[in-house]
């Protein structure tokens, strides 16, 4: 029988362990006592949650959950104090650890792993829940794409009625789940001028949820994301309520587009890019909209919003610049790749392929990629990381000369090495998978060039 | 030279970055003076023996796959017959399943292949997931080794006196028990592996199109040597990460 300790015990113990983890420097200790507080007890989550007196709010993605989540905070931070787990632990443990920080907390917002959503969405018993988009990504952790998705469903389903959702309407798994939750949120882009050709090689979910017949797209966005119908059982995108219209993307620059909601329309103009950034936008306007922020509020935080941690970042290291975007599966590498050409091509690039498990061990993802944008500019490639010689491959046999990629495994000779190919006052592209990522930054961080991620999510 | 390629499915099967392996095909056949041609073939089309000299099946989810097996029941006989007629073939992970004699999920529903394979494969409700190492033999006194991935909860068993493709020398193969990986059949291979497959295994890819050669000129040609350290270092990381933790049997 599990010994009855009272909960303000179990926290402050696990706080401790926060605070041990990161003077052994152990990292930021971010998910630390949130997994000694699982251990201890696991419906602590459930009622330190409860304790939230605006509630919580959840979302979910395969990619932009992060980003998702900071443009929300930086629209909702001045209504409310948050519970957010900015710095990405976004399993229970996760969550557990953020709420244990959050003393002061009025309102919870959490980026939720694809596979931890439903128990996270059962313990917390969120508010609102955003759902942005499904990706084939790490096929070895998370299994096929429709088993997520038939998980999902569960989830949706077991929700409480008055919890809201915000649905993106433009993915065709998604915007189903608003057939039985007519009070849903539906976002998409709506501006067939930033549509693509086709669909990508990578685009998963392009068969009717339905019957199964392939889709038509009058508009295909960002893998599969787009305008489809099926012609054979005429299942469609879902009306949307929160839409972009007018999109206008500035290579690596910024975004803007008119944000129409119900309450009225806005010109916004973002200061990341690409037309996933304004996904990740329309996600976050529609999320708050439930949470109550006016259209000025929400316009105001998305103007406001700089970049999320790693996701897309420029790093002044001496009188060289890296110009960082994490790559971790096709559809979110395919639109790294794309923002990355329409700024105008990169003549030099370090990519680091690390295989630990929060990479995915399966590396067979990066031949899904369309790296081959990059190729006519690139005159030098340095691959890095785990498995650096198999990311060699990957660009050899898309088409680039093999005499001008170099194979530096150690993150670090990488870094420098493609620091020493930059010109003086040029910017060097460097595109990491996540645990490339945080090393590279740690790296970079020693140097004394950026904080370490604790202190800029703190 | 020119090869026609018949690559099955493409838009059905493709989860597991297939293309890299016709990208393989392409350009180790280019460097040698040979021009692949790729047809797609897929529901609707047929095959008929003697049009390609290799033919390719990928993997996918399986949804997909269900809707590829009603569909390829169709061109059993042309797939078979192909094979019988001497061209080369290369399955994967789900291509190989349907090319056995039968799929059989958890629910006890089963998937008819086309039998040709000798082998049956039964769903199991655990994954098999993580780096593999074979030793093969595909020419007498030939010892190479296969280096990938695999991810499947099917439980492949090969008939009696089939022909594996190699013997599992770390990860689970073909059911996690037998110490067999794959199955072969004159000039067609069948396997769990991707990764994908050819890009860090060189020598098979050339074993492939030489297969494929020969079915336009009778006998294997000898292929022109290739600077390969960049792939024979991905195989031996691959090698290495299979040997540290693979599947354990």
């Amino acid at each position: 029988m599990r010994l009855p300790i009272p909960l303000a015990a179990e926290v402050a113990l696990a706080r401790s362990a926060g605070r041990l983890s990161r003077l052994a420097g152990a990292g930021g200790g971010t998910t630390v006592p949130g997994k000694l507080l699982w251990k201890l007890d696991p419906t602590a989550v459930d009622r330190l949650a409860a304790r939230l007196p605006l509630g919580s709010a959840l979302i979910s993605a395969t990619n932009g959950k992060t980003t998702t989540a900071a443009m929300a905070a930086e629209i909702l931070g001045g209504r409310a104090r948050l519970a957010h787990n900015s710095s990405g632990a976004n399993l229970v443990s996760g969550v557990a650890s953020t709420l244990i920080d959050a003393r002061e907390a009025q309102l919870g917002l959490f980026e939720v792993d694809e596979a931890a959503f439903p128990e996270v969405a059962a313990r917390v018993r969120p508010r609102a829940v955003c759902l942005g988009n499904l990706f084939r990504d790490q096929l070895d952790r998370y299994g096929e794409l429709e088993h997520v998705a038939a998980r999902w469903r569960e989830a949706v389903r077991l929700l409480p009625p008055a919890t809201a959702l915000a649905l993106n309407g433009d993915d065709p798994q998604i915007g189903d789940l608003a057939a039985d939750r007519p009070d849903a949120v539906v976002f998409g882009v709506d501006d067939p001028s930033v549509a693509r050709p086709s669909l990508q090689h990578a685009a998963d979910s392009k068969y009717c949820v339905r019957c199964g017949t392939p889709y038509e797209y009058a508009a295909a966005y960002v893998g599969h994301l787009g305008e489809y119908r099926c012609p054979a059982c005429g299942h469609k995108r879902p009306p949307l309520a929160v839409v972009a219209r007018n999109v206008r993307l500035s290579g690596l620059q910024s975004a803007a587009f008119q944000l129409v909601t119900p309450a009225g329309s806005r010109d916004v103009r973002l200061s990341v890019p690409g037309l996933y950034n304004v996904y990740n936008a329309l996600a976050a306007a529609a999320l708050a909209g439930t949470l109550g922020a006016s259209l000025d509020e929400i316009a105001a935080g998305l103007e406001r919003f700089s970049a999320a941690f790693g996701r897309f970042e420029r790093i002044e290291v001496g009188d060289r610049r890296l110009l960082m975007l994490l790559i971790k599966n096709p559809a979110g590498a395919n639109e790294a790749v794309r923002t990355i050409v329409d700024g105008g091509t990169p003549t030099h690039a370090v990519v680091a392929l690390n295989d630990a498990i929060a990479d995915g061990r399966d590396v067979s993802w990066i031949w899904d990629v369309d790296f081959e944008p990059l190729l006519s500019g690139l005159e030098r490639l340095v691959a890095t990381g785990d498995r650096a010689a198999e990311l060699a491959l990957r660009f050899k046999y898309g088409g680039m000369d093999a005499a001008a990629i170099e194979v530096v495994p150690s993150l670090e000779q990488a870094l420098d090495r493609g620091l020493e190919l930059t010109p003086p006052g040029s910017e060097l592209l460097v595109l990491p998978t996540y645990t490339a990522m945080l090393a590279l930054r740690k790296i970079v961080a020693a140097r004394g060039f950026v904080r370490p991620y604790w202190e800029r999510a703190a | 030279m020119k090869i026609v390629v018949g690559h099955l499915y493409p838009d059905y099967l493709n989860i597991y970055a297939d293309r890299g392996n016709i990208a393989v095909l392409e350009r180790r056949a280019a460097w040698r003076g040979h021009e692949l041609e790729v047809r797609t073939i897929s529901v609707g089309d047929a095959v008929r023996a003697g049009d390609h000299d290799l033919l390719y099946i990928g993997g996918g989810q399986d949804r997909e796959q269900a809707r590829v097996a009603e569909s390829l029941a169709a061109k059993a006989d042309g797939v078979r017959g192909a094979v019988a007629e001497g061209a080369a073939l290369l399955a994967v992970c789900g291509g190989y399943q349907l090319l056995g004699r039968s799929y059989r999920d958890l629910q006890g529903v089963e998937l008819p292949g086309i039998g040709l394979f000798p082998l049956e494969t039964v769903a199991g409700d655990t994954r098999m997931i993580g780096d593999v190492l074979l030793e093969c033999e595909l020419e007498p006194g030939v010892r190479r080794t296969l280096a990938g991935f695999e991810n499947h909860a099917g439980r492949t068993r090969l008939d009696p006196g089939a022909e594996p493709l190699g013997r599992v020398v770390a990860g689970f193969g073909n059911d996690g028990e037998s110490g067999w990986e794959g199955c072969r059949v004159g000039r067609a291979v069948g396997t769990y592996l991707h990764g994908p497959l050819l890009p860090r295994n060189p020598w098979f890819a050339d074993w492939l199109l030489a297969q494929a050669l020969a079915h336009r000129i009778g006998e294997p040609p000898e292929l022109e040597p290739l600077p390969d350290d960049l792939e024979q270092e991905a195989h031996a990381v691959s090698a290495r990460r299979a040997q540290l933790r693979g599947g354990r049997r």
